[in-house]
């Protein structure tokens, strides 16, 4: 048993969760790889918003990548710390704007 | 003053020990596969050269700076610089020698006290001359100020390096005030013309990673660069040439330092790619030393591996013939040549 739940050196293994089920797992890296390619978006944009959603899900494993994905794919320690912000706006925000389902059931509820 | 590993006998100064840190530093490293058995599952060994086109002469390892990933240690305090005699040499060799580019590189070339000779001279003989500038010797004493425009009377090319489009990024690599003093020499060679269309006169620039990343794609990149550059200082410029950190001299410590060695090393070999295996400079480069010995490229030449035994050792002897059937001297720190687009002091060679 691993003394911690995230170990860095199990990001590297991440293609050997085709061990348990090769199909799905080829038809994913396909797709993932397929996702990440330049197209109307570029794959530096891509990386910076993977870099934020990294974020939003709080996965180390993501943010590690990412960051390195972003640095290579020439993003600035601005635009990386810009997309962060992204993330966290709308983490913020997302429960901030239910306050106001809070509000209605208050007025709903009171006399 | 920065001082080079040289002047501080560190460890890293010393090649064979470099050698060792790559091959044996620790168990991950030993495990790692042999740069050769990859080049064998590609049909590639053992590497030989495909011709002679670039004739690369490391003038001195002098150097105005002391960025913290040279490969060749250089700095003020370096005091290896080619004699006249050897820069002779070296005009024999080319007479004759199919070459078509003769490649400047140091410390900061300029600095060597025949540069400006050499470089008409070798004109002369009708090849093309590319200078790999620091940029920011340009933007120091007289002397070195008025080299723009005698680059540009001898149609030299110049490459550049520029690590980022950023201050900040820049300078941590390169020292305080590279970034504006780079910008200030690009404006200057911008403003006779270099990097601009249809003048004929060739600006490129090197970006390599600061730190412990690979460069991403060429393409991309460049377009970031040119798009960067030009909203925020007007730059124009022709190529971007991406190049891949190799793991030895003040780059080695740096990894050694922060710990990032073994991961390094990892990626570069994860990336090998048989390709870019085709393609690696040494191939079609040779590199020759401040005193005349040759190599297989300016890596082997920092590691102190000239070529091997059977061919010419320095450009004394030089036998063309012979160098194109010589075997390419290999070892670990060839894997950041290989990694993904794979890397050269052209850029990416896939
Ligand atoms: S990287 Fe270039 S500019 Fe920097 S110290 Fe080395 S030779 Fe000089
Ligand atoms: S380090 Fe030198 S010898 Fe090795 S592959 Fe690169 S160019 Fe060739």
């Amino acid at each position: 048993m691993a003394d911690t739940y995230y170990q860095p050196e199990d990001l590297k293994k991440f293609k050997d969760v085709a061990d348990f089920g090769p199909e799905l797992a080829e038809k994913f890296f396909e797709y993932y790889g397929a996702v990440f390619e330049e197209g109307a978006l570029s794959a530096r944009e891509k990386a910076l918003i993977a870099l934020a959603v990294s974020h939003t899900v709080q996965c180390p494993y993501c943010i590690d990548a990412y960051t390195t994905e972003s640095l290579e794919k020439g993003a600035s320690e601005e635009q990386m710390m810009e997309a962060v912000h992204v993330a966290s706006a709308i983490r913020g925000g997302s429960s901030l704007v239910h306050g106001v389902q809070m509000m209605n059931k208050t007025k709903d509820l009171s006399m | 003053m920065i001082k080079s590993l040289k002047t501080q006998s560190h460890k890293l100064s010393d090649p064979a020990y470099q050698l060792q840190v790559l091959n044996n530093y620790s168990e991950s490293l030993r495990d790692l596969p042999r740069f050769r058995d990859k080049l064998k599952e590609t049909d590639l060994f053992p590497l030989k050269p495909t011709g002679i086109e670039i004739f690369q002469m490391n003038v001195g390892y002098m150097c105005n700076m002391t960025c913290k990933h040279c490969h060749v240690d250089a700095g003020p305090d370096r005091r290896e610089v080619m004699k006249k005699e050897t820069f002779r040499q070296c005009l024999e060799a080319l007479r004759d020698s199919e070459a078509t580019t003769v490649d400047l590189t140091g410390g900061a070339p300029e600095m060597n006290p025949h540069f400006k000779w050499f470089v008409e001279e070798a004109s002369k003989l009708g090849k093309e001359i590319t200078v790999r500038s620091n940029l920011t010797i340009l933007t120091t004493a007289p002397k070195y100020r008025a080299l723009p425009e005698f680059f540009a009377k001898h149609g030299v090319e110049v490459t550049c390096s520029l690590p980022f489009y950023n201050k900040s990024r820049t300078d941590r690599q390169r020292g305080e005030g590279t970034y504006e003093k780079s910008i200030e020499a690009l404006q200057k060679l911008n403003g006779i013309g270099y990097g601009r269309e249809g003048s004929g006169l060739e600006l490129n620039l090197v970006y390599n990673p600061a730190g412990a990343f690979l460069p991403g794609e060429q393409e991309p990149m460049e377009q970031t660069f040119k798009r960067q550059l030009s909203r925020k200082h007007g730059i124009v410029f022709n190529k971007l040439f991406t190049i891949t950190n190799l793991p030895i001299s003040r780059f080695l410590n740096f990894l050694l330092e922060s710990g990032n060695l073994e991961d390094y090393m990892d990626r570069l070999v994860t990336a090998y790619n048989p390709a870019a295996a085709q393609g690696v400079m040494c191939r079609n480069t040779i590199s020759v030393g401040w005193d005349g010995t040759l190599y297989d490229c300016d890596f082997n030449q920092m590691l102190d591996m000239p070529v091997e035994e059977d061919a010419p050792r320095h450009i004394s002897e030089w036998n063309e013939l012979k160098l194109n059937n010589r075997t390419i001297r290999i070892n670990q720190h060839c894997f950041g040549c290989t990694a993904g687009a794979g890397s050269s002091c052209g850029g990416a060679t896939t």
